[in-house]
């Protein structure tokens, strides 16, 4: 399985495609890190133009690098599936299409074995992603803006509300969100490997999968109630963006942020499991669907 | 001699098509294999069931004695194939490709080992250059000497000429030949090409709608001076008791509703005369001259 599995990291390797991913983040990155740098100021009197006449706040000190990867990460994590779903969506159509799965297939490697391969090989190559968005937009971030406490801008029903959150107090935070980020886009990833057995071109499960993440997210931002019951919770969309979770800290009883604590532990508890359920039904599916499907390409 | 591989009833069906219908033949160790039929007339599908691309719909498969449905993972280790095109990663080099699937043979794979098979097949000197640079004929030979990396027992090639250029054919026949003369493996080549068949196979198959037409040594099947009779009765059963007490009894074969022979034409007047006197109810006795003629008028109706 190792050898199989390192076979499979040194293709996507060498595929001119898996470097889209990183080029894209990159530049955007980038350009956001400039913006903020030219003109971040403006950012900030837009945030705050409702509550600035009853809160006193230093914002060249507010934009910090801290803050910088809490609005990079906010951004990006809803593009980053697409740039997922690049090499997943490839994983088994990918092969149909190039004609190679015949090859793969006649070599003495069971087919749940190359599908379980497939998926840890999207999985490395979606961690290696995060950690290389973790690099510029909160390292790089922090180099060029420094660091200090964070501000959290956060829509809470009816309020508007935010947190401060102590310089000492975050990193460990960006780490769980950006562990918690890697399940999440383990979901897609496992969505368009599912779609990808059924197809005998790379174009169709990505797009599918493009096209399931964007109805089920517009599903999931409706605010209607019998959806907010009834559809919401099932849907995979609904948790994708529960690394917020991590940043929203517990307040005391006096109004007062205590550190170290997250709001609602369970919130984040429930929204894991979810979402690893989602992957394990995902990849049920594929390998039960794989181990009968006829190789006709 | 030792029967490599034996297909017994093998069935394929696509809801109501029929790709591969009742197929039953075997492959001796050491034989050169033709598995010969028009395009569309089920070789593939075979071949495909063969190595577990597909399952089948009926039928068993025996490849070194063993039931390949329950022992897929050791009969696979064993075996060489090139299914239709050699499709190999174009964005990899030719060692790159070749090391990557000697990998998946569980094989220890030795940079020696990889040099010495490119230059088996005659790609040494471009083992850097990657595959997309490469013409159809070089992703052939690359894509046997994956096929023959891990020194298999049974070489199974799907058209291997299909697409190459006059000398491209000529290389791929010596290698075959070579493969078997000198390096004693068994090998399975289909084809729809009987002249490529003559001349690499010793024993060979003819099937049609995915049904076999007839099987044997390619010398017997393919002497001029031997015809393919077709005999139809109003109770063949008998007729085939008959025929099976007379020294026709090797050649008979057992085709549906009718008996078909492999035999000389001067035959034909002995043939029927024993069947006539044994009162066999003869309705029609059909030369259907050579077997070559025969399967160019099969390529020529379809």
């Amino acid at each position: 399985m190792w050898n199989l599995l390192q076979i499979e990291l040194f293709k996507i390797s060498k595929r001119p495609r898996t470097y889209i991913a990183f080029a894209a983040i990159a530049a955007i990155v980038l350009i956001f890190q400039f913006a903020f740098k030219a003109d971040g100021e403006s950012y900030m009197n837009l945030m705050m133009q409702n509550i600035q006449d009853n809160f006193e706040l230093d914002k060249s000190k507010a934009i910090n690098g801290y803050f910088m990867c809490y609005i990079i990460l906010n951004t990006l994590l809803i593009q980053v599936p697409i740039l997922v779903t690049l090499i997943a969506g490839d994983a088994i159509s990918g092969e149909a299409n190039m004609g190679t799965l015949r090859l793969l297939l006649t070599k003495p490697i069971s087919r749940t074995q190359l599908l379980l391969v497939k998926f840890f090989a999207s999985f490395i190559f979606t961690v290696v992603l995060l950690i290389w968005m973790a690099m510029i937009a909160l390292f790089l971030s922090m180099a060029i803006f420094g660091v200090d406490d964070m501000l959290i801008f956060r829509a809470k029903g009816e309020e508007s509300q935010i947190l401060q959150i102590t310089k000492d107090d975050i990193l460990w935070r960006y780490f769980a969100a950006f562990g918690y980020a890697a399940i999440a886009l383990t979901v897609i990833a496992a969505l368009s490997i599912l779609l990808s057995v059924f197809a005998e071109n790379s174009i169709g499960p990505i797009v599918a999968t493009v096209c399931i993440v964007i109805f089920f997210t517009i599903v999931s931002n409706l605010n209607v109630p019998i959806i907010d019951k009834n559809v919401k919770p099932f849907l995979f969309t609904s948790y994708l963006v529960g690394w917020k979770g991590f940043f929203y800290i517990g307040i005391s009883d006096d109004g007062q942020p205590i550190k170290g604590s997250i709001e609602n532990w369970g919130a984040i508890r429930n929204s894991l499991s979810i979402l690893l359920a989602h992957i394990a039904l995902f990849l049920g599916i594929a390998i039960v669907s794989f181990r009968k499907k006829d190789i006709l390409s | 001699m030792n029967t490599i591989l034996e297909i017994n009833h093998l069935s394929k069906k696509y809801n109501d098509f029929t790709a591969v219908d009742d197929l039953s033949f075997s492959v001796n160790s050491g034989d050169v294999y033709g598995f010969l039929g028009q395009n569309g007339a089920g070789k593939s599908t075979t071949i495909r069931m063969m190595l577990t691309l597909i399952e089948p719909t009926s039928g068993e498969i025996n490849i070194f004695g063993k039931p390949l449905s329950k022992n897929r993972y050791e009969i696979l280790s064993k075996i060489g194939a090139v299914v239709e095109r050699p499709d190999l990663y174009k964005y990899l080099t030719a060692y790159e490709n070749l090391k990557l699937f000697a990998q998946m043979s569980n094989i220890n794979v030795t940079h020696k080992l990889l040099m010495d098979q490119l230059d088996m097949v005659g790609l040494a000197d471009r083992s850097d250059s990657k595959v997309k640079t490469y013409s159809q004929g070089m992703k052939q030979r690359l894509g046997i000497g994956i096929a023959l990396v891990h020194n298999p027992d049974l070489i199974i090639l799907d058209e291997p000429t299909n697409g190459l250029d006059p000398q491209g054919i000529a290389d791929i026949r010596n290698l075959i030949l070579k493969l078997s003369t000198e390096m004693g493996k068994t090998v399975i080549v289909s084809s729809h090409l009987l002249s490529e068949i003559e001349l690499i196979a010793n024993r060979m198959i003819v099937i049609h709608k995915g049904k076999k037409i007839v099987e044997g040594f390619v010398k017997d099947l393919l002497d001029p001076s031997k015809t393919l009779v077709e005999i139809e009765t109003t109770d063949n059963e008998f007729a085939k008791s008959v025929l099976k007490n007379s020294a026709f009894a090797p050649m008979i074969e057992d085709k549906n509703d009718k008996l078909h022979l492999t035999i000389n034409k001067s035959e034909i007047s002995t043939l029927i005369k024993i069947m006539v006197e044994s009162n066999v109810q003869i309705i029609a006795v059909t030369p259907r001259h050579s077997l070559e003629d025969y399967f160019l008028n099969l390529t020529k109706t379809a």
